[in-house]
This record gives structure tokens, sequence and C-alpha cells, in this order.
């Protein structure tokens, strides 16, 4: 068996062993190593893959394996990675495993919740494997239908509004990619699936790829909170369960970007150049628009929803650039993105646990009642605004430099425009900082409240070293990701 | 010299060391960390300049030679450009490494009086120890980029300082805007970079002559954009509303970060850039000077009238910043003989300033410890229960206000000779200013140790000598300005890099004596004694211009009229409805639709079978209609 297909398999397993786990112990022990495990295998194929790569091995996509699916479509089970799928999968690990301490107090229906997160997972890591345009897919919709039930049952809030919102818009979306899909196989010639090769063969005529691409870009778009199909991120994030929030904003979102990229952009480049300048001003207004949105929210899940908003709009707009850079930047705010707001929903869900309110106006002075969760959120914020030594820095600048590579005024007036989110950021971020962590603690029941505990613990310096290793030594992930995103730019500029 | 690199890694690491640790540590432990890495960093400091300046010396053409012991790629950004970190050597970044570590582990060492019994002592020292290493890493950076990364975390330390005391609800409020306000000058200095980025091809400080002359206008304008930024820094009118405010933050750090350093890194990067400035952008150049005079004259109007010491040095800081800038702006080449002057006379203005401001600030700092008290009206008639306050605080007072033999006398004559050199109205002016420096700092000085007494405070809670740890920094930083005048400055810093004998220019410096002892006379008079009529019949006659001074002309009020009342409430929140009604309610109205298009039509679904084949006859006749009409 191909290794990467433990990706999948890991978290299949661990359906079955919690299916058939008897208590509270044996389900947490089961998750705790699957998502070990999954973690272990990260890591070890971002060696492994650094290795090969280091030994000379050119191939677009390594760890490759295929087998027929269902012929007569030309669907295969393919799967490969190359620098930037391997990132997003040492991302989503990083995510389960953070993920699953996070939800250590759940506690109703456990065991089904992990079921369905389990779910979820097999969907994430299956999609960022896989090479072929409708296995991808078949994946892309096993990581969102478990979203419904997740939000819908163990969420709180208006859950049954929001997880249907969520789940159509995105059901909308998938309409359109499938559309797009089918386009993109037909339109090639009907003879494979498979990405690669369709990229290979390069046949899908300009006048169907100004069809397909946009129905794809917009398709993928939607899980990439691309303005104005944005919407249901507030209402999703607000009342999703932390772990959930945290795997959709960590992970889900960047389906979209990866999707945007490997499929549209990849297959259809002559229609990307072309329409490039619509999607450009969407994601533009998207980044602007999420952070000036976000400075008057009250809900803490709203804010950081809207930041994300204009952060994956950030990952679209870099991608749209068409250039290295900008696209090595694009990854690597996903990656960066991911991250920092999986902590962030993660500490949110904290505090929500604690105060029980995540309305701004009502909390003040936690720095002093609960420290460790409230220097993680300073952290946390540093890194959103682009603090350099934390991921967002990097991320940011190296889309800000490739977005300059275009001296025409167009662009360099979307990227000032862009930029000045830097500024934005701050604002709402030191607003609810200063509001809810300084000063004095206002409310007694507030004084009571205790810090985090190991468990919280373990999920909060998980992904606050994750930050800050990769935003104080981003050369290496720098180096894979732009080493796969310079080959597939040099096939998309020939 | 390799060895450079512990003047980075020693802060960094024990900020690492202290902020993990937390409260764990003792008090005394973490502030002893902390200083005694500042001193190991001080050492070494002073071991680079010795063997930069004396043992490596000057190159067979007589220059200083520009060294970089290490480099490193950080961060690729394409084939050819890249983001580097190391750290590069030259006069400057030397000159200031020496001032910024003299400065550190004064304030580390007065800090453990001045935050003794403080809660958060430990993070106080942590914060200290990060802002000691960004600092140091922005003074030495290799290239534009790596100074901007460093710039930022220089920003975060400050706003972490500044909100030291985070239950205050004004700290909390003064650490957002300095942060804020900065944040968006940084922005243009963003935009700047990425544009010099594109057109030099490099982040180097030394790019290719070609590509610059290539870009055209656009090399000038991607300085102006730096300028943006060093101008939100150092806090040049009208980005520097953040400043007063930040002397929320302990005093230790206002002396240290905003007055002494920090501050002054706006005044660097012109400087580092200069040599770009002076062929490509002379016009920027000059505007720069322009920008830096009305701050200076609008900083030192606005001192002249306020009441709370720290502001008053928080505005002295702006004018004085507004003198280095003045003096860069006005150079006209690089040649210090023939209008280069200033370059010199601004980096020895930094220097001195440095030493005297951060004297003063603590100084302050003493005061404040000893009456509880920021404001002018707790204070008067100190100097018989403080002497080493009192005499240090005399001797700096002197100093800015540029009375020789001390320090500030020599820096500000260079800089206004190099005024009258480029223009006779701009030397004219900046001596005015001069001369008002002399004016509200002699106010100020009176105001605190002469005047009346406030007896009924004092009765309550006798003001006294502060502890040791606080007045030996005092004492040492009162030696340096005495002797630092001295200093053959410009044999280590000039703008063409060649040795330069400072010499006293006879005319310029007997005038600004002249007017800095005659404002000190009239400060004396109006000031000194026990009841201050003339102030006060002034104050009275000048009501409007009183008012307006001493709330800084309203410009505070005009951002935030800006953020609140534009940006919040007429940008952001209909932007904020905009998306729950039109966007979202396009979306929810979809929804809708559809819900009433299946109530609408489900009517058809009744069972009945003659309905269904009224339905079945109907659609075969139209369809077939529609056939019959398409042939």
């Amino acid at each position: 068996m191909n290794i990467l297909s433990l990706f999948p398999a890991i978290p299949l397993m661990m359906m079955l062993g919690l299916w058939i786990s008897r208590n509270r112990t044996q389900i947490l022990t089961v998750m705790v190593t699957g998502a070990s495990l999954l973690l272990a295998l990260a890591v070890w194929l971002v060696a492994a893959y650094l290795s090969q790569r280091n030994a000379g091995i050119a191939d677009p996509m390594l760890f490759t394996d295929s087998r027929v699916w269902y012929a007569p479509l030309d669907i295969h089970y393919a799967v490969g990675v190359d620098g930037i799928s391997v990132v997003m999968l040492l991302l989503s690990a990083i995510i389960v495993f953070t993920g699953t301490f996070a939800s250590w107090r759940m506690q109703t229906a456990v065991k089904e919740y992990f079921m369905w997160f389990c779910l979820l997972s097999v969907g994430v890591f299956g999609y960022f494997i896989s090479i072929d345009l409708f296995t991808m897919f078949m994946f892309y919709e096993v990581a969102l239908i478990p979203m419904y039930l997740l939000i819908g049952v163990w969420g709180s809030g208006r859950k049954e509004y929001a997880a249907m919102k969520l789940t159509l818009m995105l059901m909308g979306g998938s309409a359109l990619l499938l559309i797009g899909i089918l386009g993109i196989y037909f339109g090639s010639g009907a003879t494979t699936m498979n990405i690669l090769e369709i990229a290979q063969a390069d046949c899908i005529p300009v006048a169907q790829q100004r069809i397909w691409f946009p129905l794809v870009f917009v398709g993928f778009g939607v899980l990439g909170a691309l303005f104005p199909f944005h919407t249901w991120s507030p209402d999703g994030h607000a009342s999703a369960p932390t772990a959930v929030s945290m795997l959709h904003a960590g992970v889900l979102m960047k389906l979209g970007g990866y999707g945007c990229f490997r499929v549209a952009i990849f297959l259809m480049p002559e229609a990307a150049h072309e329409l490039s300048w619509i999607f450009i001003i969407l994601t533009a207004i998207s980044v602007v628009y999420g952070a000036l949105s976000a400075c008057v929210q009250t809900d803490l899940k709203y804010i950081n929803a809207y930041s994300s908003v204009s952060h994956c709009g950030l990952v679209l707009f870099a991608i749209l650039m068409l250039n290295t850079t900008a696209t090595t930047g694009a990854v690597m705010q996903m990656l960066s993105h991911g991250l920092m707001t999986a902590l962030f929903f993660a500490l949110i869900g904290m505090i929500y646990g604690r105060t029980h309110t995540r309305d701004v106006r009502q909390m003040s002075g936690l720095m002093r009642v609960v420290p460790f969760l409230a220097v993680g959120y300073v952290i946390a914020g540093l890194a959103n605004l682009g603090l350099p030594g934390l991921s967002g820095f990097v991320a940011e600048m190296t889309i800000f430099n490739g977005a300059f590579m275009h001296a025409d005024t167009f662009h360099r007036t979307v990227t000032i425009l862009a930029c000045t989110s830097i500024v934005i950021t701050a604002v709402y971020i030191l607003r609810v900082v200063g509001r809810i962590l300084y000063g004095t603690c206002d409310n007694p029941e507030h004084l009571k409240l205790t810090d985090a505990s190991w468990d919280e613990r373990v999920a909060v310096i998980g992904l606050i070293v994750a930050v800050a290793g990769m935003g104080l030594a981003p050369m290496w992930i720098s180096d894979t990701i732009r080493e796969s995103v310079s080959g597939i730019m040099a096939h998309i500029m020939n | 010299m390799e060895y450079t690199i512990l003047i980075l890694a020693l802060p960094l690491l024990s900020f690492l060391l202290l902020g993990l640790a937390g409260t764990r540590l003792r008090p005394a432990a973490a502030g002893a960390v902390g200083t005694a890495v500042v001193a190991v960093v001080a050492a070494v400091s002073y071991m680079t300049a010795y063997a930069y300046f004396f043992t490596v010396g000057r190159g067979a053409d007589g220059l200083y030679p520009t060294l970089t012991p290490w480099n490193t790629t950080w961060l690729p950004i394409n084939d050819t450009l890249a983001i580097d970190m190391g750290i590069m050597l030259d006069p400057i970044s030397v000159m200031m490494l020496v001032v910024i570590s003299t400065v550190s582990l004064m304030v580390h060492v007065y800090s453990f009086g001045y935050m003794k019994g403080e809660r958060g002592f430990q993070r106080y020292y942590a914060f200290l120890s990060l802002f000691t290493a960004s600092m140091m890493g922005l003074v030495v950076a290799t290239n534009i980029f790596q100074m901007y990364i460093f710039w930022e975390l220089v920003g975060v330390s400050s706003y972490l300082l500044i909100g030291f005391y985070y239950t205050k609800k004004e700290a909390v409020a003064a650490s957002k805007k300095a942060f804020i306000v900065t944040r968006f000058a940084d922005l243009g200095f963003l935009i700047g970079i990425l544009f010099y980025g594109y057109y030099a091809g490099t982040f180097s400080f030394t790019p290719q002559a070609e590509a610059l002359a290539a870009a055209g206008m656009i090399i000038p304008l991607s300085l102006g954009l730096m300028f943006v930024g060093g101008a939100g820094k150092s806090a040049m009118f009208p980005l520097h509303i953040w400043l007063p405010d930040a002397m929320e933050g302990p005093t230790p750090v206002s002396a240290l970060i905003h007055a002494a350093t920090m501050v002054v890194a706006g005044v660097y990067l012109v400087a580092r850039m200069f040599p770009l400035f002076i062929v490509y952008a002379p016009d920027v150049l000059h505007a720069t000077a322009i920008v830096g005079a009305f701050t200076s004259f609008y900083a030192a109007v606005v001192a002249c009238v306020q009441s709370d010491i720290k502001r008053v040095l928080a505005f002295s800081t702006i004018s004085q910043i507004g003198f280095m800038i003045v003096a860069l702006g006005v150079c006209t080449s690089a040649d210090p003989h023939a209008g280069g002057l200033g370059y010199m006379a601004s980096m020895f203005h930094l220097f001195t300033h440095a030493m005297f401001k951060a004297l003063l600030f603590l100084g302050a700092g003493s005061i404040i410890h000893a009456v509880h008290s920021n404001e002018m009206s707790a204070m008067g008639g100190l100097r018989k229960y403080m002497p080493v306050t009192h005499a240090t605080f005399l001797v700096a007072c002197l100093a800015i206000a540029g009375i020789w033999p001390l320090s500030g006398f020599f820096s500000k004559d260079e800089i206004l000779t190099a005024c009258f050199a480029y223009s006779p109205a701009m030397g004219w002016v900046m001596t005015a200013i001069a001369g008002m420096t002399a004016f509200y700092m002699f106010r100020l000085y009176y105001g605190i140790f002469w005047g009346r007494e406030n007896r009924a405070l004092h009765a309550e809670h006798t003001p006294h000598e502060s502890p040791l740890a606080m007045t030996l920094p005092l004492v040492v930083l009162a030696a340096i300005t005495l002797g630092a005048g001295f200093i053959p400055f410009g044999h280590f810093v000039s703008s063409d890099g060649a040795a330069y004998d400072i010499h006293i220019d006879t005319t310029v410096a007997a005038t600004s004596l002249c007017v800095a002892v005659a404002a000190i006379a009239l400060a004396t008079w109006m000031y000194a004694r026990e009841r201050q009529t003339a102030a006060e019949s002034l104050a009275r006659r000048f009501a409007t211009l009183h008012t307006a001074a001493y709330h800084r002309f309203y410009i505070d009020e005009v951002y935030q009229f800006i953020t609140h009342r534009v940006i919040f409430r007429c940008i952001s929140t209909p932007i904020a409805w905009f998306d729950r009604n039109v966007v979202d309610g396009f979306m929810n109205l979809l929804a809708r639709g559809a819900n009433g298009a299946s109530y609408a039509i489900r009517g058809m679904q009744s069972g009945s079978i003659q309905r269904y084949c009224i339905w079945f006859l109907g659609g075969a006749l139209v369809l077939t209609i529609i056939l019959l009409i398409i042939r």
C-alpha cells in the first residue's frame, strides 16, 4: 500500500476504534493515539519528501500511486504529493492533533462527535493527497458533510441556521465545481481525470476554459471565503464547537485556496490570465472589507471569522498574481493562517467555556485572572497582525513582494490596497486585546475563573510553537513550497 | 568580529528565559539576569567599537570599512531577491551600539530602584531584554528589510512596555495608540521598501547605480515613503501624537525607548539611506528638513505650557528629534566641507541627546518617585531634598539648552552651522527654537527645584533622595554629558567617511549662546521666584493661545474624530451592516425564494390522477406547439 494512503486510512481506523470503544478513556485513547500517529506520519513525510528532493528526484509529484476505480470515466484513485501538499498535510495533522486536545472536555455524545471529527479528517487528508479530479472532489465532499452535523448537533447559538447556511452555500459551490470538473474532463478530451496528465496534455480549448475557470474558481472560492460568497463563515464559525472551528478555519478553508490553485489555475492558465483581474478585485475587496468588518464586531468569533475572510482573501489574491513568489506566499499564508486561526479559535473556545460569553463588552481584565490564556491570546493576536518572528509576517511579506512584481498600475493599486490590511488588522486585534484582557476585571464571576488545564495547554503551546517556528525559520518551508510552485509556474507560463 | 552576534543573541535569550520562567523566578533574580546580560552586551559593544575604530581602523582609502561579520539568507523572495539577516558594522551602527547599550544598561540598573516591588517585575525585565535585542538588530541591519523587521519588533516592545501597567486604562489606550499610529506610518515604510526592492533589485543599502537610475522618479517616491515610516517612529508632525501619550509607561522605559533610542530610529533610517537620498532624492531630503523644523517649532511651543513634567520632556524630545532631522535635511552634498556637515551634526546630536535626554527622564523618574506625581504643582523647591537629582538634572538642562562646555552645545552648534550654511532663514529659525528649548527647559527646572514648595503635600510625605541604584545612573550619564562634547566625533562619523575636524563657528556659537543665556535669564525671571506673576499674566493675556498650546493644538482631537467618527462610524459600521443585510441578505433571499417556490408548486403533487392527467396533457400540448413553432 502506498504510504500516502495511510493518511485517510488512519482516521478511518480511528472511527473503527471509536465505534468499539466503551468509555470516555478508551475514546480519548483512540483519538490521541490516532492523532499522534497522523502527526508523526506527517512529520516523517516532510522529512522523507525533503530527503528525496535532496537526492535529486525532480518529478512533479512524489510517492505517486494510481489505481483504477471507475474505468468508464477514467476515475482513478491517484495520489501523490508535492511541496504544497506536504505542507498542507502537516498543517492538517497539527490541527487534528491540537483539535483533539481542544475537544478534551466535550460532554455530549462524545463518541459520535469524534467519529464525525475523524470522518472530516478522512476527507481533508484524502483531498490533499489526491491528484485525480474526481477523487479529489469526492474527498472534498466527505470533508464538508460532517460539518453540517458537527455544527448542527454540537454547536451553540443559532446552530441549525448556521449549519444549514454553511452546508447549502458550500454545496452550491460544489455544484459549480462538479460542472467545472466535468467540463475540464470532457474539454480535455475525456481521456483522463488525472490532474498531472491533463496539465501535461494542455489541451483544453481557451474558449472552454473561459467557461470552466470561473465555475471552478468560484466553486472552490466559496470555501476560501471569496467575496461575496463568504457569509457562511461568520455564522458557521460562531456556532461551531471549538475544535470544529479550529478545523474549519484552520484546514477546511484551505481546501478552497488549494483547489483554486491546483485545479483552476494549474489546468486553465490561459483563462486564469485573462480573467484574473475580476477575481483580483473581488479578493482585494475581501481583504480590506473583511478587516474593516472585523473592526466593529462584538462577538469574539465573529471578529475572527471576518479576520479569516480577510486573511483567506489574501491567499486567493496572491494565487491570482500568477507568479512563483506570490503563490509561494499564498501557500505560506494558508499554513500560517491555519495555525494562528486555530490557535485563536482554541483560545476563544477556552475563554467561552469559562466566561460563557463571547461578547467583548462583557469581559475585561482577563490577563490577571487567566494569564496563560491571555498571553496565548496576545501571541495569537500579534501573529495575526503580522509581527515579525511569528508566522503571519513571513507569509504576508512574501505575498506583497510577489504582488509587487507586477509593475502595472492596476496591480500596484490593488496591492497597496491589500497592504493597508496590516494597519486595519492591528486596529481590531489591539481593540479586542485591550478590551478583554487589559484593564481591571469588573465581573465578580470572572474573578473565580481558573487558568488553562493541561490538555488546553498542550493545544495552545503546540500551536504557538508551530507559529513561532515558522516565523523564525521560514527558509525551509519557503524553499519546499517554492520548488514545487516554480515547477508549476514554469508549466503555466509556457 | 564574529563575537558581535552576542549583542543580538544574549538579550534575545534573556527575553526567552525571563519570559518563559515568568513568576517562577524571584524578582531580584530576574532583574539580575536582565542587567547582567545587558552589562555583557555593553561590554561587547564597547569592545566592538574599540576594535572597529582603533584595531581595524581606517582602510587604505582613508575610510572606515563596512564589515559584515554575519549575513545569512532568512527568507528568499525570488531568484535574485532575498531577505537577509546579519550584522553590519559601519561608523553609525557602531556608534548606535554604544549609545543603546549604555543607555540600556543605565536603565536596567536604575529600574532596580524605580520598579522595586512592582507587580510584573520579571515581565518588565523580559520586555526590556526584548527591546534591547530588537533595537540592536535594527541598527546593525545589513539591509532595509531586516531593518523593517526589527523596526516592527521595537514597535511591539514599545507597545508592551507602554502598556506595562495594563490595568490602567490610560496606559492601555496609549499603548494601542502608539502601536497603531506607528503601524500606519510603517505602511508607508513597507510600500517604500517594496518599491525599492522591485526597482533596485535588492534590499541592501548599496544597490546597483544603474538600476536606480533606470527607475527614475520611483526612487525618490520610495525614499519618501520610507521617511513616512521614519516620521512615525520619530514622532514627526503630524504623526507625533503617540509619543506624549506613551509617557504612561514606566519612566525608565520612557528614558530608554521614548527618548534615547527607539524614537531616533527614524533619524537613523534617514542617515542610513543618506547616500541614496543625497544622490537620488535631494528634494525629498530638503522636504524632510521642513517637516523637522516645523515639528521642532510646534513641539517647542507646546512644551512651554505643559504642566506634566514627563509631557514637557516628551515634547522636548520631539523638538530635539526635529533638530536631527533638520540637520540631515539641510545637507546638499556628501562632503562635510561643502554642505554635508549636517550628517555628522545630526549623528552627533543623536549621541549627545540620547545621553542627556535619558538623564532628564531618569531624573524626572527620580522626582516622580519622590513626590508620587507627574504634575509640576506637586513639586517646587525640591533642590534641598534631592541634591544629586538636582545637580544632574541641572547639568542635563544646561546641556539641552546648549551652554558651553556641555555636550549639547557642541552638537547643537554643528547643527546650527549646517542650517546657516543651507539658508540663513533655516539657521535663524533653528536658533530661535534653540532659544525656546532653553526657555522651557529652565521653566521646567525652576518649576521642579525652585519656586513655591507644595508644603501641604510635602507635609504628609517628605520628598527624599532616591536610592543608589537610581542616583548612580544619573551621575554616570551626567559625567558623559559633561565630557561628550570633547569627543572628536567627526573623526568617527562623517558624511563621506573621511575624518572631519569639528571647529566651532564663532559667530554661530556666540549667537546661539547669547540666545540661550537670554532665554534662561527670562525663564529665571519668570519662574525662579515664589510667585510667577509674569507667567500668569501672560497666560491670561493670551488665554486662547495658551489653552490651545496646552491642548497641543487639538491635533489629538482631529485624530480622534477621524478614527472614531469617520473610520469606525462611517466606514466600518456601514460595511458590517452591508455584509449582514445586503450580501448575506441576498443569500437568505435565495434560500427563502427556493423555499417559497417549493411551497408554491407543492400543490401539484396532490395524488389525484385526474389532476396529473390534465398536467400531462397540457404539457404535451405546449411542447407540441413549441416544436411546431420552431419548425
